[in-house]
C-alpha cells in the first residue's frame, strides 16, 4: 500500500514546465567568431569585453569536452545550440512598467511576482528570461544604500571598471571547458556590488528561466562584497518541459574581501527529464567565491532537485586569515537524474575554517556523486575543516558515490570527514502511520528530517518553498 | 455494553510459523486487559497485527473494531480510528522535530476539529511534557533521537495523552523506566481509563499490574489465551514462571481441563 501512495507522488507533473508563447529575438544555433562579435554587439558591451570573449573563445577551440564524469551523457552538440535568445522588446531601458505582460505573468505563475507591490517583503528579485535580465525589481531602494544590483549586461555597461577589476579574477575563462565557454558567450545574469561597510538591506535574488527551445543559457553571476560588507543571495531556476536536452552552462563569482560576509543559497529545480530519461538540463555550472580578506565569510547553501544531469561544486578560496567558507547541500534525484555535486575547500590562509554538510537523496533509479576536496596548503596554519556526507536510499536500485579528496600539506592543520549512508526503513514509515499520517506524509516527513540541517540555512522564505519542492520531487518507490 | 475491540479465532503465521493459533479475547470499553505470556510466545505479533503492520500472514479469524472490521484497514485508517500502538522499542527519526511530529499527526488524527494553532498546540505540549516528566527541551529534538529507553517511553505515554485514542496497545511500555517511572506512567493509565479509554497491556511486571488493577489478565501460550483471570495469575506467574502453563495447555488441547475462561465483556 505504502508503494502506491508513492506511486502517485512520483507521477506528479513538473509545474514549471510550460512555455511561454512569446516573440524571440534570437540568433541562429551554432558558434563562431561571428556568433560570439553577435552577442557583443546586442549588448552595446564595450571593446574590452569583446576582446575577452574572444580571447576566451579561441581558447575553448583548443580544449575537449571533460570525460571524468562518473556518469556518461550523449555528447553536446555544440553547433546545434542556439547562444542568444531574448524576448522581443522595445529599444531602451525599461521601467517595469513597459515588461510584456507575457513575461510577468511567466514569473507570477512561477510564484515569483514582479510588481514591487505584490513582491516577496524584503527581496529584490532580478529576472532573467533566457538570454537576457527582463526585469530587476528594487533597484532604487538598494542604490539609495548604495547597493549596486543590476543585470550584467548593464554592469559591462555601466560599471566597467568593477566588471574588469573582479570578472574572472575568481573563474578565469582558462579554468575549465565550461568555463571558457561562458566567459565566450555568457549572456546574462546579476551583479552584485556591496560597499565598505554596508549590510545590504534586502535578500537579493535572481530567477533563471530557460523558455525557448535548442536554447543553451549561459549565466554569469558576480558579487562583491567590499571590506565589512554583507549581503544574502538566493537563485531559482526553472524550464519548460522538452524532450530534447538543454545546456545551462553558468559561471558565478564571489568575492568577499575583509570582514564581508555573502550567503549564497539556490534552489534548483531546472526540468529534470520524463520517467524514460527523455530531455531535461544539462546543468554544468562553475561556482567559486574566493575570501580575499581577513575574517570574511563565505557560504553557499544548494537546494538541487531539478536537472536530467548536475555537475556542480560551489567552492571556497579561503585566502584570507581567519576567513570561514561553508557548503550546506542537498540533492535530490528521482527517474533517471543524474548529480555529480560537492565543493572544493581551499585553505591557504592561516586559521581558516571550513564546514561541509552534503545530503544526498536519490530514489528510483537515479544516482548521485559526492566529489569533493579539501586542500589544507602549507602555510595554513590552525586550519580547520569538518565535513559530513550522508546519503539517503529510496528503493533497492537507487545509487550514491561519495569520492571525498583530502589533501594536506600543513600540520597543525585538522581535517574531519563523516559520511552515511542509509535507507527510509520499513519501521520508520510504519511508526509514523501507526499514528495517523499517510505513507505518503510519513516519507515527507522522514526525508524532511534527513534535509533539516540543511535546510535551516537557507533564508526563512525560500525554506519554505524548498520544503514544499522536497515534498513534491523527493519520494520514490520503498523497497 | 458493545464491545471495543473484538478479536475472534485470530490466526497469523510469521516466516512460516504459525504464531498465532485461534486467539480470541474482547475488550469493552473503559477495560484495562493485560496480556502475559512466555517470549515469543506472540504478544507483539499481535500488537503488530492490530496496528496493521505488514509482513504478517493472517490466515484465519476476524477482527472488529467499534463495529468495524478490523483488518481490511491501512495502518493510517486504523490510527484514525483511535487504535494507538505504544511501541516496545520507538523507532528514532533523525533530524524530524518531536514539536512537528506531534502536531501534524495530531491535526490528522483530529481531523474535522477545529485546528489548533501553533501558539495553543504548543501550549498543550508543554503542559503534557510536564506531566510526563519530560523538558521543553524534547520538543525541538529530533523524533526520538538519541532519547533513553525511558525518556522514549514517556515520549509515547506523551502521545497517549495528546491523541486520545480509544484503545491503547502498549507493548512493555514498562520496560526501561524506574519504579518512579513505571508508577508515574500507571497513572497516567488510570487516568485515561477514567475518561474511558480502553487498553491491551503488554507486560510481565506485577509491579505495573498492581498500580493499573486492570479487568482481567490473560496468558498467551502456544498461539492462544491459556489462562484467563485476576490479579493473583500475574502473581503465579511471578513465582512459579511460565513453564506450569505448558502442562495446562495440553490438557487444554486435549480436552481434559477447560482452565481458559471467557472474562471481560463486563
Amino acid at each position: 500500500m505504502a508503494e502506491q501512495a508513492i506511486e502517485e507522488i512520483l507521477k506528479r507533473e513538473y509545474a514549471a514546465g510550460f512555455v511561454t508563447d512569446i516573440e524571440a529575438d534570437r540568433l541562429p544555433p551554432g558558434l563562431d567568431e561571428n556568433v560570439i562579435r553577435e552577442i557583443s554587439a546586442r549588448k552595446q558591451e564595450p571593446g574590452f569585453m569583446l576582446e575577452r570573449r574572444l580571447e576566451s573563445y579561441r581558447y575553448w577551440t583548443t580544449l575537449q569536452p571533460p570525460q571524468w564524469a562518473h556518469f556518461p551523457h550523449p555528447e553536446v552538440d555544440f553547433q546545434a545550440i542556439t547562444y542568444y535568445s531574448a524576448p522581443r522588446r522595445k529599444q531602451g531601458p525599461q521601467s517595469l512598467e513597459d515588461v510584456d505582460p507575457r513575461l510577468l505573468e511567466t514569473y507570477e505563475k512561477l510564484g515569483i511576482p514582479l510588481h514591487e507591490r505584490a513582491a516577496l517583503a524584503g527581496v529584490a528579485v532580478d529576472a532573467v528570461f533566457d538570454s537576457v535580465s527582463v526585469a530587476t525589481t528594487f533597484k532604487e531602494r538598494l542604490a539609495a544604500a548604495g547597493v549596486i544590483f543590476c543585470p550584467m549586461s548593464e554592469a559591462i555597461r555601466q560599471h566597467g571598471e568593477l566588471v574588469q577589476r573582479y570578472l574572472g579574477s575568481v573563474v578565469p575563462h582558462t579554468d575549465n571547458f565550461y568555463a571558457a565557454l561562458n566567459s565566450a558567450v555568457f549572456s546574462d545574469g546579476s551583479f552584485v556590488y556591496i560597499p565598505k561597510g554596508v549590510k545590504c538591506p534586502m535578500e537579493l535574488s535572481t530567477y533563471f528561466r530557460i523558455n525557448e527551445a535548442k536554447t543553451g543559457q549561459f549565466e554569469r553571476t558576480l558579487i562583491i562584497a567590499d571590506e565589512g560588507a554583507s549581503v544574502s543571495y538566493l537563485e531559482g531556476c526553472t524550464a519548460p518541459m522538452r524532450d530534447e536536452n538543454q545546456l545551462h552552462a553558468a559561471v558565478v563569482e564571489l568575492v568577499a574581501l575583509q570582514d564581508a560576509s555573502i550567503r549564497y543559497a539556490t534552489v534548483q529545480n531546472w526540468y529534470p527529464g520524463d520517467e524514460q530519461g527523455r530531455g531535461g538540463i544539462y546543468n554544468f555550472v562553475t561556482k567559486r567565491g574566493e575570501c580575499r580578506g581577513r575574517n570574511s565569510h563565505i557560504s553557499w547553501t544548494q537546494v538541487e532537485t531539478g536537472s536530467a544531469i548536475t555537475w556542480k561544486y560551489p567552492s571556497c578560496v579561503l585566502l584570507g586569515d581567519d576567513s570561514v567558507g561553508e557548503f550546506y547541500s542537498i540533492a535530490t534525484t528521482r527517474h533517471h537524474q543524474r548529480a555529480d555535486t560537492g565543493t572544493k575547500m581551499i585553505h591557504l590562509g592561516r586559521n581558516t575554517r571550513s564546514t561541509i554538510v552534503s545530503k544526498g537523496i536519490s530514489a528510483d533509479t537515479s544516482s548521485q556523486v559526492y566529489r569533493g576536496l579539501v586542500r589544507m596548503a602549507p602555510g595554513a596554519t590552525g586550519a580547520k575543516n569538518h565535513t559530513q556526507c550522508d546519503s539517503l536510499l529510496i528503493g533497492p536500485v537507487a545509487a550514491s558515490h561519495t569520492f571525498p579528496t583530502i589533501q594536506v600539506g600543513e600540520v597543525t592543520a585538522q581535517v574531519e570527514h563523516e559520511a552515511t549512508t542509509s535507507r527510509i526503513a520499513e519501521d520508520q514509515l510504519f511508526y509514523l502511520r501507526q499514528r495517523g499520517l499517510s505513507a505518503e506524509q510519513a516519507v515527507q516527513m522522514i526525508v524532511a528530517g534527513f534535509c533539516r540541517q540543511v535546510v535551516q540555512k537557507l533564508p526563512l522564505e525560500f525554506a519554505v518553498e524548498a520544503n514544499r519542492l522536497l515534498a513534491v520531487t523527493l519520494e520514490g518507490a520503498v523497497g | 455494553m458493545d464491545a471495543l475491540l473484538s478479536i475472534k479465532d485470530l490466526k497469523v503465521a510469521n516466516g512460516g510459523r504459525q504464531v498465532l493459533d485461534g486467539f480470541s479475547l474482547t475488550v469493552g470499553a473503559g477495560q484495562i486487559h493485560v496480556l502475559m505470556g512466555p517470549n515469543g510466545s506472540g504478544k507483539t505479533t499481535l500488537a503488530s497485527v492490530l496496528a496493521g503492520r505488514e509482513g504478517y500472514e493472517v490466515n484465519g479469524g476476524s477482527v472488529t473494531f467499534n463495529g468495524a472490521d478490523l483488518l481490511v484497514l491501512l495502518p493510517e485508517e486504523r490510527a484514525r480510528k483511535g487504535l494507538f500502538l505504544g511501541f516496545q522499542h520507538p523507532v528514532e527519526i533523525p533530524g524530524l522535530a518531536n514539536a512537528t511530529f506531534l502536531r501534524e499527526a495530531y491535526n490528522t488524527l483530529h481531523e474535522g476539529e477545529d485546528e489548533l494553532d501553533a501558539a495553543d498546540f504548543l501550549a498543550m505540549a508543554r503542559r503534557l511534557l510536564q506531566e510526563v516528566e519530560l523538558s521543553d527541551a524534547f520538543l525541538s529534538r529530533g523524533l526520538n533521537q538519541g532519547f533513553s529507553g525511558g525518556e522514549k517511553k514517556r515520549n509515547e505515554m506523551l502521545q497517549l495523552l495528546l491523541f486520545k485514542p480509544r484503545l491503547a496497545i502498549l507493548d512493555e511500555i514498562d520496560s526501561g523506566l524506574d519504579v518512579d517511572g513505571l508508577r508515574l506512567i500507571a497513572k497516567l493509565i488510570v487516568r485515561r481509563r477514567n475518561e474511558g479509554a480502553s487498553f491491551l497491556i503488554i507486560s510481565h511486571n506485577p509491579q505495573l499490574l498492581r498500580y493499573v488493577a486492570p479487568d482481567a489478565i490473560h496468558v498467551l501460550y502456544g498461539g492462544r489465551l491459556v489462562v484467563s483471570g485476576g490479579a493473583d495469575i500475574a502473581e503465579t506467574i511471578a513465582e512459579r514462571g511460565y513453564e506450569w502453563l505448558g502442562n495446562a495447555h495440553d490438557q487444554e488441547r486435549q480436552g481434559a481441563v477447560a482452565l481458559a475462561g471467557s472474562v471481560g465483556n463486563g
